[in-house]
C-alpha cells in the first residue's frame, strides 16, 4: 500500500485545508482494486516532486464525512487542494504519464 | 532479446505466460501500469471459475493466477504499451517509460475496454455519478437511487450487488429480454430493490456537477420517462482493446483481430492473439484462460521452427533487456 501520510476527518483542517503547499488527497478504500493500482504511482510522483506538491490519503470508509462534504462518487479520487480551496479532481486510475500531465501545473 | 513476449494481464495473458515459462520460453508479460489483472480485478465473486467449488474473488483468482505464471519464471512489467512494430522477425515493444524491448514472437492479449453509451455529459459526469464499475463506486451509493444500463451478465451483477448500498436499483436495457444467463436473471429478479426498465435508452443525463436523473425513451411507444437517480452505471459491453496494433493486424469484420481458425495466429509470423481482442462472443475467463493456452503453444511451435543463429539471439543468456 501507499506509503503516504493519512489525513483524517479529524487532521483534514491542519493537515489538508492550513497547508502552505498545494496539496493533493487521494480518496481512497481497501477495497478498491484501482485504488491499489494507482497508489504506488502516486508515491513516484509524490517522491519525485516533493518540493512542489504534498500528496496524502484518505481512507473514505474511516473518514465518511470528508468524502460526504467533498461529493466523492468515484474512487480513486485525486484532488489537490490550495489555500483550502479545491483547484483539480482527477479521477481514476490512470498511469503515470496521464496522472503527471493532469498535474503538470502543480508539477512544473 | 526475448523469445516471447506477452502483453495483457488477464487470464489469457496470464495463462499464456504459465505455458510459455513452462516451455522454457521465459516470457516478458507486460501488464499494464494501472489495469494489471484486467476486468476481474473489478468484479467480485467469480462463481463460474472450474475448480473454485466455493467461488472465488475476481481480484484473488488473478493473483493467484499471476504467482502461477511467476514460479515458472514469466517476468512482469507494471508498464503500458505505448508502441509496437510487429513485423519482421524481430518484435519490437515500446512502453510508457520509453523502454523498448525486443522479441521473436509476441501474444497479443490486451482485451477489451468498456463501451460508453455516446451521450455528451456521459463523459463530463464521468467519476461525478456515472461509473462504469460497480465494486469500486457503489459503497457511495448507500440509500440512494441508481440505474444499471444494459442486459447480459455483468449489468446484472453490477445491479445485484448495487442493492447492497442502494435503496432501488433500475435495471434499464434497451430490449425487452436480457442478454444475462438465466441464473443471474432469476438472482436479480427475485430482488425486490431491483426494477426492470425494458425497451428503454437512456437519452439524457441530467446534473451540473453530478447526476441528479436520467431521462430515458422508449423504444416501442418513443414515451419519454425521467428517473431521479444519482448513479448511473453503463454495462452494455465492451470492445476489443487494438488501437496498438491498427494497420500492422488483420480485424475481424466485428473488430476483433483476425485469427486463422481455431488458432491464434494473426496475420503477422510470430504475432499471436489471445482472449477479449479476439472473441466477440463469448468473453468469458474461462474461455480466455484457453486461448490463452493456444497462443502458447502456437508460439512454442513458430520458435521450434526459427531458424538456429534467430533463435541464438534470444538464448537465455542474452535476455537481458
Amino acid at each position: 500500500m501507499s506509503s503516504a501520510r493519512d489525513v483524517t476527518d479529524a487532521s483534514f483542517q491542519s493537515d489538508v485545508l492550513e497547508s502552505e503547499k498545494p496539496i493533493m488527497v487521494d480518496f481512497w478504500a481497501e477495497w478498491c482494486g484501482p485504488c491499489r493500482a494507482v497508489s504506488p504511482i502516486l508515491d513516484q510522483i509524490a517522491a519525485e516532486h516533493s518540493d512542489k506538491l504534498d500528496i496524502v490519503k484518505l481512507n473514505v470508509d474511516h473518514n465518511p464525512e470528508t468524502a460526504m462534504k467533498y461529493g466523492i462518487t468515484s474512487i480513486p479520487a485525486m484532488y489537490v487542494f490550495q489555500k483550502g480551496e479545491v483547484v483539480k479532481r482527477v479521477i481514476g486510475a490512470k498511469p503515470k504519464p496521464a496522472l503527471e500531465a493532469d498535474l503538470a501545473e502543480f508539477l512544473a | 532479446m526475448r523469445q516471447i513476449i506477452i502483453i495483457g494481464s488477464g487470464p489469457a495473458g496470464y495463462t499464456a505466460a504459465i505455458y510459455a515459462a513452462r516451455a522454457n520460453l521465459h516470457p516478458l508479460l507486460i501488464a499494464s501500469s494501472v489495469e494489471f489483472g484486467g476486468e476481474l480485478m473489478k468484479t467480485t465473486e467469480v462463481d463460474n471459475f472450474p475448480g473454485f467449488d466455493e467461488g472465488i474473488m475476481g481480484p484473488e483468482l488473478m493473483m493467484k493466477m499471476q504467482a502461477q505464471a511467476e514460479r515458472f519464471g514469466t517476468e512482469i512489467v507494471y508498464d503500458d504499451v505505448t508502441s509496437l512494430e510487429l513485423a519482421g522477425d524481430v518484435k519490437k515493444v515500446t512502453l510508457g517509460d520509453g523502454t523498448v524491448h525486443e522479441a521473436l514472437s509476441v501474444i497479443y492479449a490486451t482485451g477489451s475496454a468498456y463501451r460508453k453509451l455516446g451521450l455528451e455529459d456521459e463523459t463530463r459526469l464521468s467519476g461525478y455519478g456515472v461509473s462504469w464499475c460497480a465494486t469500486c463506486d457503489g459503497a457511495f451509493f448507500r440509500q440512494k437511487k441508481v440505474a444499471v444500463i444494459g442486459g447480459g451478465d455483468s449489468a446484472l451483477e453490477e445491479a445485484t450487488f448495487l442493492t447492497r448500498f442502494a435503496d432501488k436499483v433500475y435495471l434499464v436495457h434497451r430490449r425487452d429480454t436480457l442478454r444475462a444467463s438465466a441464473v443471474m436473471q432469476d438472482r436479480a429478479a427475485a430482488d425486490p430493490k431491483i426494477e426492470f426498465l425494458f425497451n428503454n435508452e437512456v437519452a439524457h443525463i441530467y446534473g451540473d456537477e453530478k447526476v441528479s436523473g436520467i431521462g430515458l425513451v422508449n423504444t416501442v411507444d418513443g414515451t419519454e420517462t425521467t428517473l431521479d437517480v444519482t448513479g448511473m452505471f453503463v454495462a452494455i459491453g465492451s470492445d476489443p482493446r487494438t488501437h496498438l496494433v491498427h494497420g500492422q493486424l488483420d480485424l475481424s469484420e466485428v473488430g476483433t483481430i483476425a485469427v486463422e481458425g481455431r488458432s491464434s495466429r494473426t496475420n503477422l509470423p510470430g504475432v499471436f492473439a489471445a482472449g477479449d481482442v479476439i472473441d466477440p462472443t463469448y468473453k468469458q475467463a474461462v474461455t480466455a484462460a484457453g486461448s490463452g493456452t493456444v497462443a502458447a503453444l502456437d508460439a512454442e511451435h513458430y520458435l521450434a521452427d526459427l531458424a538456429p543463429e534467430l533463435l541464438a539471439l534470444a538464448a537465455p543468456e542474452a535476455a537481458t533487456v
